[in-house]
């Protein structure tokens, strides 16, 4: 009885060493490796840039999800950002993607991160949304400009066959991400921030002042002035 | 509530533990002969799934998590499976020796069921809290013991037919449980909230 | 016995697939490809390999009441090593592969080999057996997932040879994986009675 106790503590507590030693070992390795890939990603999709996103990023947390941007700047003036983005409503659990925007937030390209997605099927959108075909790409498309939405619902691009589930998701996140990436400004300036990393811009926050009261055209707000605009004609 | 009644509805039917998350195989195709054995396995995994999930849980929870042994996650999980098992196997012998006889072959089998340790380590990995976690183990459970049961009555059946000597067994059970998955994939995308 | 034979055994005679029908779920679960099958493979193999040693090393001190628990903790922790590892050098597979990797602890063909072959053979003869076992388990692997593949998308190893317009994705999905696997050793079944 005594023997097998011994034994099985000694076993137990060798065991208990050296997964420490390993893990103590691969801890390193490990965290530069989840690092490069996140670089990788934003490298990937943001325009080129000379400052380092990953330290200067904001979290965002809007209704529950969590939303990075990573700012891209090259010799001191913004360039656009990579995003990260999620949805909840993919067809097997979460989707999470990174998104580049340029600068006046035209989608530059994508990557998506995680997914539990059907291979063969809803997975394709590793590829679908950036193939140059039909109306599948949404590259190059800025989302005031087009209606990220499935063609099925009366949107602008051509859900992945078979899986409109999947390609609604998809196109939430990147909305998702174009709107945290756009409402920067509007949410610096009424105080009301949720952000960890505080760096408000009060440039930005004048340039949108203006944009909704009318007066300029130049932030990426326009569009809502021009409707705005339009409904004061229409009465 | 409405999180609940989704879980429940994903795990029993959607992703169904068995047939589209491929864990549990061994005792699916093991023990699936008769019916009667069929319910037997499923009222054991309940038992067991829903117990270790909340041991692993407060496990991870209150012990691995703060003094950062994450990495011990898969050695304790097992060890906790296997010594629950083991106990369990003792008191049904002392308490309830009919509910012994019903249970008590599958007990052993448990162990090595991946579809438990799968369990509690999904658990952890959806980052849910102790009701959602035992909600998922339970209804879990009742996804593989309805797809056991629903499986072995198809197996009764199959024995009354005439298989060609190469498929008899092991292969036209596959094929069988490759039918039930089409038939379980008719509920993919079923989604509440 | 002949060493070589040893490898064989497990290859052929005793492949822990097609002949043992030992290891399902992972054998199911990890084959939506060739690529995903091989490393799921090769993974097991390596538990397989270093679990078959130490066991045998450490036979003799263990009594015959505490052996499961005993073994159970070898593998799981040579588990970890390799879930470690991954994370590390191939964090990309490491996440395809996914909760599969943890579970090679409950898979019946490490346990069994232990118990078969390791807790009675020297350590040399159990490496082998370990490479033999593992490399069949490797094989079939890497078969069922070349042919889900190609059944499904058209495609082995990422190499086309054929349109993925024709191919059939139920062979992807789930129910192709029993479907896929259960013809597979029916016609292993039927080689063996020529």
């Amino acid at each position: 009885m005594l023997n097998m106790v011994v034994v099985l503590t000694t076993i137990t507590a060798t065991v208990g060493a050296i997964l420490g030693g390993v893990y103590k070992l691969t801890e390193a390795p490990i965290a530069q490796a989840s690092a490069r890939a996140q670089e990788e990603a934003i490298r990937v999709v943001a325009p080129d840039f000379d400052n380092n996103p990953i330290a200067e990023s904001d979290t965002i947390n809007s209704n529950g999800q969590e939303i990075v941007v990573y700012p891209a700047t090259k010799n001191g003036t913004p360039v656009g950002a990579a995003v990260k983005a999620s949805s909840r409503n993919g067809f097997n659990g979460e989707i999470t993607i990174i998104v580049g925007f340029e600068q006046d937030g035209t989608i530059r390209q994508y990557r998506v991160l995680s997914h539990g997605e059907t291979p063969g099927l809803g997975a394709k959108m590793e590829q679908w949304f950036r193939t140059d075909k039909n109306r599948q790409s949404i590259l190059g498309k800025h989302p005031e400009k087009t209606n990220l939405t499935v063609s099925k619902d009366g949107g602008d691009i051509d859900a992945i066959t078979a899986s409109t589930i999947t390609s609604r998701a998809f196109l939430e996140a990147v909305s998702n991400a174009y709107n945290a990436y756009m409402n920067k400004p509007i949410d610096a300036m009424s105080g009301s921030s949720t952000r960890t990393t505080p760096d408000t811009n009060d440039n930005e926050g004048d340039e949108v002042v203006d944009a909704l009261s009318g007066s300029t055209t130049h932030t990426p707000n326009d569009t809502t002035t021009q409707c705005h605009n339009e409904e004061e004609v229409m009465q | 509530m409405l999180t609940y009644i989704s879980i429940f509805i994903t795990a029993v039917f959607v992703n169904n533990i068995i047939l589209s998350q491929f864990l549990g195989i061994c005792p699916f195709l093991g023990v699936s002969k008769k019916i009667d054995s069929a319910v037997g396995m499923g009222a054991a995994v309940t038992f067991v799934m829903l117990l270790s999930t909340i041991v692993t849980y407060l496990l991870q929870a209150y012990l691995l998590t703060p003094f950062g042994l994450g990495y011990m996650q898969t050695i304790v999980f097992i060890l906790v499976i296997a010594a629950l098992v083991q106990m369990l196997e003792i008191i049904l012998k002392k308490v309830s020796p009919s509910l012994y006889q019903a249970l008590g072959v599958f007990l052993p089998l448990i162990t090595t069921n991946c579809a438990i340790l799968g369990v509690a380590i999904l658990v952890i990995q959806k980052d849910y809290s102790l009701v959602e976690s035992v909600v998922y183990a339970v209804s879990t459970a009742i996804g593989f013991t309805l797809s056991l049961t629903l499986f072995a009555g198809i197996r009764e059946q199959l024995q009354l037919n005439d298989i060609p000597k190469a498929m008899q067994g092991i292969p036209i059970a596959l094929i069988t449980a490759g039918l039930l998955a089409l038939a379980f994939m008719g509920f993919s995308g079923v989604k509440i909230c | 016995m002949n060493k070589f034979k040893i490898i064989l055994n497990g290859i052929i005679t005793e492949n822990p697939t097609f002949v043992l029908l030992l290891g399902m779920c992972p054998t199911l679960g990890t084959t939506s490809s060739a690529i995903n099958g091989m490393s799921m493979g090769l993974a097991t193999m390596f538990v397989l390999m270093c679990s078959n040693v130490v066991i045998s090393c450490v036979k003799d001190f263990i009594p015959d009441k505490v052996r499961i628990p005993s073994f159970v903790v070898i593998i799981a922790a040579f588990v970890t090593v390799l879930q470690l590892c991954m994370q590390a050098y191939l964090p990309a597979l490491y996440q395809s592969l996914g909760l599969f990797i943890p579970l090679i602890v409950v898979n019946c063909i490490i346990l069994g080999r232990a118990e078969a072959f390791a807790a009675k053979n020297n350590p040399f003869d159990s490496l082998l057996d370990g490479i033999g076992i593992g490399l069949g388990f490797t094989i079939a692997l890497t078969l069922l997932g070349a042919i889900r593949e190609l059944l499904g998308t058209g495609r082995i190893f990422n190499l086309s040879i054929f349109p993925e317009e024709y191919g059939a994705l139920a062979f992807v999905l789930a129910p192709g994986a029993f479907i896929a696997l259960g013809l597979l050793i029916a016609f292993v079944n039927k080689l063996k009675t020529r």
